[in-house]
């Protein structure tokens, strides 16, 4: 089911009286979402992903906006009639219930002709568990789960009646490292086994980078950028974005375009043709990094760390908005730990500049250009 | 370490225990022990032999049996109507997002209220003086129906000022316990439902009260022993010759049987209040095997 959200904008009325304009949660949201897919929702904690779930799947009426499934408007449509499965954070599963009335719960409110029978319900109900493979665990009670056990029963109980969208809202924040890493393969597994348009909101971006087909980046309830996640990655489009994505995170210093060369303090590092001198940001990527007696760039060496096919290279510059610059190289080059500082040569395409005043990104070459348009234009194919 | 760390602990809890000890576990023994003394005399301390007189007399007491009647209809009565009723304002409430604080003050107010206090304004509206009918009447005649004196009046009319008193005076404490238990569930649960369509009967039937049942079991409970225990409240509306009204209550006879006109039978007083301590105790542990029993469903 093709999912498009047209204009939608959610405003909430403050309660506050120190703050008396009204909070937007959602602001202009327009996206098409393509049949069949996984898309993450990514951003921090409070910039509107769950607002937008929530007006999605009906519990919230947007302010204005439409919301398309497929060719049906279901803008005014209640909850129960846009057919939608939810997954909530904490699970919400029923503790008095065992798993199988859990998920027979959704089975058993059918009116009319979709009406199931006992044993019709208890089939439906064992292949919902089957696929989440929790079908040895139909009697305990929810209490009786571990978090990640608990998590299957709650996508059980969201695909048990086969919705036409499935909502997940930040499915694995109360699981621990190691299920979390397990439980997001499932999920993508789950997930193309059933062919279900998909949301998956998270606020950790490797989550949403590792199993999406799309990420959806939102700040303060705008939308910031939408994309396949590596080309996100690759071509932020703004310093929110660059800043966000990636771990360990980019590395961002205060520069200047000045007489056509980007400077990083009094080094140039890059050349910046024909390009208006003015203050910028430079984001260059961990991996942006190449080790070079005569780079441009110098920082002073703190310390490496060798794990094994990589090496990190820590470092600082007065320039860099953090204490430390981090950069990620192959471990066959040789540093010497010793060294009082350490020069770089920067790759152009791990490198991306920002206007200083608005945190939008500039195009300091053409040869830069050219590879983002064509990253948007594969985008643009796999989509049609 | 670890016995050195118990024996702190005894030691802390030491203060605790000897109160309990000298003003509960005492007390207990002693009334115990009165039960089975016959004639015990306050003055002389004496007493003529042990045995079961004392419950034998007790049990034979028409007025005892009357007030065993009358504590059994309260309890039955107001138990069940008073949760249900708090439950229904409850919901009510708690479906009233904007007025919700101030609904709880109001129905809280009678919590705070002196018992006696509110026992003469139950006096104003349903007792029967030479300047008015109070209140209650009033209504009744101008509705056509005819007079009822609820305070020295037919049994039933008594009965119900006292039921109704008793409803309207543990109403308050239901409604705070009930509501903020309805508070306290989860919003996504009813989310969870509302995306599967659930009714709205279904929700509260498969949901809402099986997440309040413990609160609901507690107010059971304390309902049946506070119920059990009534005395202050039937004494502020009917005085305290409450054998010549026919409406005593069994702590009611045990008080009387100690101070009241008829008083100075600790023993006799003393078997009564064992007979109420059998009672609430079989009661109360029926009700906590019926909780326990219901947890699934
Ligand atoms: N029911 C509500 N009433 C008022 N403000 C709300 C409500 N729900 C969310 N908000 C506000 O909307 C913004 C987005 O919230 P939310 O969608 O929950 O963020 P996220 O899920 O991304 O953490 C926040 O600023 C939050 O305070
Ligand atoms: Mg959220």
């Amino acid at each position: 089911m093709k999912v498009v959200l047209d204009h939608l904008t959610k405003r909430f009325p403050s309660r506050n009286k120190k703050q008396p304009e009204d909070v937007i949660a959602v602001n202009d949201f327009c996206f098409e979402i393509p049949d069949g897919k996984l898309i993450g929702l990514l951003g921090p904690s409070g910039c509107g992903k769950s607002t937008t779930l929530n007006l999605i799947s009906g519990l919230e009426a947007p302010t204005s906006g439409k919301i398309w499934f497929g060719d049906d408007d279901v803008t005014d449509l209640p909850p129960e009639n846009r057919g939608v499965g939810l997954v909530f954070q904490n699970y919400a599963l029923y503790p008095h219930m065992t798993v199988r009335q859990n998920i027979m719960f959704p089975l058993e409110n059918f009116k009319g002709a979709a009406k199931l029978s006992k044993p019709e319900m208890e089939k439906r109900a064992l292949e919902a568990a089957k696929l989440v493979q929790i079908d040895g665990l139909m009697d305990r009670k929810p209490g009786e789960m571990s978090g990640g056990q608990q998590q299957r029963v709650a996508i059980a109980r969201a695909l048990v009646k086969m919705p036409r969208v499935l909502l997940l809202d930040e499915p694995l924040s109360n699981l621990d490292a190691r299920l979390r890493l397990q439980t997001r393969e499932e999920i993508r597994r789950i997930q193309q086994e059933t062919g279900i348009t998909t949301i998956f909101v998270t606020h950790d971006q490797e989550e949403a980078m590792s199993i999406t087909d799309m990420i959806v980046v939102m700040e303060a309830g705008v939308v910031q950028q939408i994309g396949h996640p590596q080309d996100v990655y690759d071509d932020p489009v703004n310093l929110f974005v660059a800043k966000f994505l990636g771990t360990p995170a980019i590395n961002v210093f205060t520069g200047k375009i000045e007489g056509g060369k980007l400077f990083i303090g009094d080094d140039a590092v890059l050349p910046a043709e024909g390009q208006p001198d003015r203050e910028v940001f430079v984001g260059v990527r961990p991996e942006g990094f190449i080790p070079d007696e005569n780079g441009p760039l110098c920082c002073a060496l703190r310390g490496v760390e060798v794990m094994g096919r990589d090496t990190s290279i820590i470092a600082s510059d007065p320039s860099c908005q953090s204490d430390t610059v981090r950069a990620i190289i192959s471990s066959e080059i040789r540093i010497d730990r010793n060294a009082p500082e350490v020069r770089f040569s920067l790759k152009p395409y791990k490198t991306h500049v920002f206007d200083a005043a608005s945190g939008e990104r500039i195009y300091i070459s053409e040869d830069e250009i050219r590879r983002s348009l064509d990253a948007q234009a594969a985008a643009e194919g796999e989509e049609a | 370490m670890l016995e050195k760390n118990n024996r702190k602990a005894w030691l802390y809890l030491l203060p605790a225990m000897l109160f309990l000890g000298a003003f509960m576990v005492y007390p207990l023994v002693d009334v115990f022990i009165y039960s089975f003394e016959e004639g015990y005399n306050f003055a002389s301390q004496s007493y003529f032999g042990t045995g079961l007189y004392n419950y034998g007399y007790v049990l034979r007491d028409p007025y005892f049996m009357q007030a065993v009647k009358n504590t059994f209809i309260l309890v039955i009565i107001t138990v069940p109507l008073s949760t249900g009723i708090a439950l229904l304002i409850s919901l009510g409430l708690n479906s009233i997002k904007r007025l919700k604080e101030l609904y709880q003050t109001v129905f809280f107010l009678p919590y705070v209220t002196n018992t006696l206090a509110v026992g003469l304004v139950f006096m104003i509206l349903f007792k029967k003086t030479a300047y008015s009918d109070g209140l209650i009447n009033l209504l009744i005649t101008a509705f056509g129906g005819s007079a009822v004196d609820f305070i020295d009046g037919p049994y039933w009319a008594k009965m119900f000022v006292m039921c109704f008193y008793t409803v309207w005076v543990v109403m308050p404490f239901k409604i705070l316990i009930l509501t903020s238990a309805l508070a306290s569930v989860n919003q996504d649960y009813y989310n969870a439902a509302r995306v599967d369509g659930t009714p709205p009967l279904r929700i509260f039937t498969k949901i809402t009260l099986p997440m309040i049942a413990p609160m609901i079991f507690y107010l059971v409970i304390t309902g049946f022993i506070g119920a059990f225990k009534a005395y202050s409240d039937v004494v502020a509306i009917f005085g305290t010759d409450l054998n010549a009204a026919g409406m005593n209550t069994i702590v009611g006879y045990v008080y009387d049987m100690l101070y009241g006109n008829s008083g100075g039978y600790p023993s006799f007083a003393s078997a009564a209040a064992l007979i109420l301590f059998a009672i609430v105790l079989t009661i109360t542990c029926v009700n906590l095997l019926a909780s326990s029993n219901s947890d699934n469903f």
